[in-house]
């Protein structure tokens, strides 16, 4: 481990991957900021310049960068403008935005930032000891076990959708592997659902569905429904220092929320955004009567459980990706497609055959928090001002660069027009509430899913493997009840209240 | 009948297609060596076949209870919101797909900024002209010559390509 260590830290420490970091944060930070896109949008606009940089590190690096910076930007635009960036953040905008209101909007960016920096960073170190532990643990499942845990992973998904929503995350999970199983598979070498059609052969193009899933749908939705920005002297950002006595506050809670945000981040299906409520709600839960009355009009501790939990989350969404490569959420998802088309396949034996990749990452997650305390947190009001870019001109260059993601990648104008007709059928899905994420994950893991459920039958000769082996058997039911649990819940509380007026 | 059943209707049909093509055609060319195998290409898409219309006739016919939220945006009313603005520039994006070879990457980037910005209603030319050119040389350049990806600058005519 130690070795693996000594290695990452040579490779994140050259001059070009520090610019790369400094380069990934401050670019996700300016892009977070834009209320309404979102990291996984930020992501994929990346992913062609990350894919052409060739070195798998650095690649990921950039991503990774990219991704707190986005989290980053995220918080400043939901504390300033009360316009969260992305969905992680709206929380933030609860205690941040009065606290501006109130003219404190330097002291609430400093606490953000704080929070953010030891919420990463107190996840980098959790994730150091726990990804070996699962990593070794996971060197000796089978495909049969890879094939349940994908179940899990994907069912798990499913039940976070939320109430009555769980039908729709399948459907949409369904479509992913569906949409997967177009083209040439590795295992049959023979084309299938390709309909006679050429551009098919090689299957759908994975940054093109990711662009056509979260960066066209969003940048449609800024289009249709222009936000207001409220200007709130915003130009002024003064005082960013925070007094001894805030400091004690927030610690207690900045080290409850590290822990709790990375668990949660740990699980798939629940990231930042649901860390960041519920780290929310069980420090109001927990504060004294005094403070609780100040949640929601401007409680630094409300500020900094939010963004601690989100960050730490973030950093905790990387552990299943590291040791199974299996993305929990839709920004790792997109991670592990750029990670595959580099021709690196994360899993347990990354951290064996390619330590240089795994350590090098963890070590710029705190090189990245370091840059987004030290770099970014000064800069933030001159960064604001890309709030202030006029939409006429911002919407047409997301737009183009979101053609120029798929476009470079492939080098077929075919593919511009298949994300247009994808794009167009993403939004009119998002309308009416379909999850978008759980298609792309399920599209990203259809190939290895198949792949692990064909090698398993090989093996066992039929489906015997589900009974004959335990853990994949304990696997599958874990699965079912994910599934099964929520509508069970949503029902019962349906029962319950049926015997109440509804008081009001 | 609300959208997201009319879409579990058309992802129905999706999937009853796919389920066909799974269940009825795709077998018959398998060569007999890979029919000893237990697991065939059509396997996989098979049980995907029969979870994808478990799952959209659960949604068509609402057996799952929601209660219905009104997202970012209600597509009840999507005639109030700047739909003209989102449909012309979905054919923009079409027109630039087009016209990206024919014309070169130049002209059609800078076509696209600009007339994208028109379509939103900005009216200074003397701003969004430059802008669009300048963005539009500024990424050729990155992507050609720094990240060495070829794209034509401009039209065939103009490069001796004979168009």
């Amino acid at each position: 481990m130690l070795e693996g260590m000594l290695i990452g830290l040579q490779t994140a420490l050259s001059l070009k991957m520090i610019l790369v970091v400094i380069g990934g944060c401050l670019i996700g930070t300016f892009i977070g900021m834009l209320p309404g896109l979102g990291p996984m949008s930020i992501i994929a606009i990346m992913i062609p310049v990350a894919i052409s940089m060739g070195d798998p590190s650095a690649a990921l690096i950039l991503l990774a960068g990219v991704y707190y910076g986005a989290i980053f930007g995220g918080s400043t635009s939901s504390i300033l403008l009360n316009a969260p960036g992305v969905a992680g953040t709206v929380a933030t905008s609860f205690d941040g935005y009065p606290m501006t209101q109130q003219g404190k909007a330097g002291k609430a960016l400093t606490i953000a930032a704080i929070a953010s920096f030891c919420g990463g960073t107190i996840g980098a170190i959790l994730l150091m000891i726990f990804a070996p532990m699962l990593s070794s643990v996971a060197l000796l499942f089978h495909s049969a076990e890879y094939f349940a845990l994908m179940v899990v992973g994907l069912s798990a998904i499913a039940a976070f959708a939320g109430t009555g929503q769980v039908a729709k995350a399948i459907m949409m999970t369904t479509l992913g592997l569906i949409m997967a199983t177009v083209g040439e598979g590795a295992l049959f070498n023979l084309p299938r659902f390709t309909m006679g059609i050429m551009d098919l052969q090689s299957g759908f193009g994975f940054i093109t569905l990711a662009m056509a899933m979260f960066a066209l749908p969003e940048a449609l939705f800024l289009v249709l429904k222009p936000r207001e920005m409220k200007d709130s002297g915003s130009g002024d950002i003064k005082d960013m220092r925070i007094t001894r006595a805030e400091a004690w506050a927030i610690a207690p809670v900045i080290g409850r929320q590290s822990l709790q945000g990375f668990f949660i981040g740990v699980l798939p299906g629940a990231g930042a955004t649901i860390a960041s409520f519920l780290g929310y709600a069980v420090e109001r839960n927990i504060a004294t009567k005094e403070e609780q009355e100040l949640f929601g009009k401007g409680s630094i501790k409300g500020l900094a459980a939010p963004e601690t939990a989100n960050n730490a989350a973030c950093t905790g969404s990387f552990v299943p990706l590291l040791t199974l490569g299996i993305p929990g959420s839709g920004t790792t998802a997109i991670l592990l497609g750029a990670l595959i088309a580099l021709n690196v396949t994360p899993g347990p034996r990354l951290m064996i055959d390619e330590p240089q990749i795994f350590w090098a990452v963890i070590i710029s997650m705190y090189i990245g928090n370091l840059v987004l305390l030290v770099l970014n947190l000064p800069l933030i009001p001159y960064i604001a001002k890309v709030l202030m870019v006029p939409r006429n001109y911002l919407i047409p260059f997301i737009l183009f660069f979101t053609l120029m993601g798929a476009y470079i990648g492939q080098n077929n104008a075919t593919e511009l027009l298949i994300l247009v007709g994808f794009g167009i059928c993403a939004t009119a899905l998002k309308f009416a509430d379909y999850p978008l994420a759980p298609l792309l994950i399920g599209f990203i893991l259809g190939g290895m899913l198949e792949d692990n459920f064909s090698r398993s039958m090989q093996l066992y000769d039929g489906i015997a493997f589900i009974w004959e082996r335990p853990m994949t058997m304990g696997l599958l039911v874990i699965a079912a009840i994910l599934i099964v649990l929520p509508s069970y819940r949503a029902r019962r509380a349906r029962i319950n209240q049926a015997g109440v007026a509804d008081g009001d | 009948m609300a959208l997201d059943r009319w879409i579990s209707l058309i992802l129905l049909g999706i999937c009853l297609a796919y389920g066909y093509a799974a269940w009825f055609t795709m077998d018959e060319g398998l060569a007999p060596f890979m029919q000893r195998n237990p697991i065939w290409p059509s396997t996989f898409p098979k049980a995907l076949s029969v979870l994808g219309i478990g799952a959209a006739l659960v949604t068509l016919f609402g057996l799952e209870k929601s209660e219905f939220k009104v997202g970012d945006i209600d597509y009840r009313r999507l005639h109030e919101y700047k739909l003209g603005q989102a449909i012309a520039l979905l054919a923009l994006m079409v027109i630039y797909a087009l016209t990206l070879r024919p014309f070169g990457f130049l002209v059609a980037t800078s076509g696209f900024l600009i007339i994208g910005a028109f379509i939103l209603g900005e009216r200074k030319w003397h701003v969004m002209i430059p802008v669009g050119l300048i963005a539009a040389f500024s990424v050729w350049y990155l992507v050609s010559q720094v990240l060495e990806i070829y794209m034509r600058p401009l039209p065939g005519f103009l490069l001796g390509l004979g168009g």
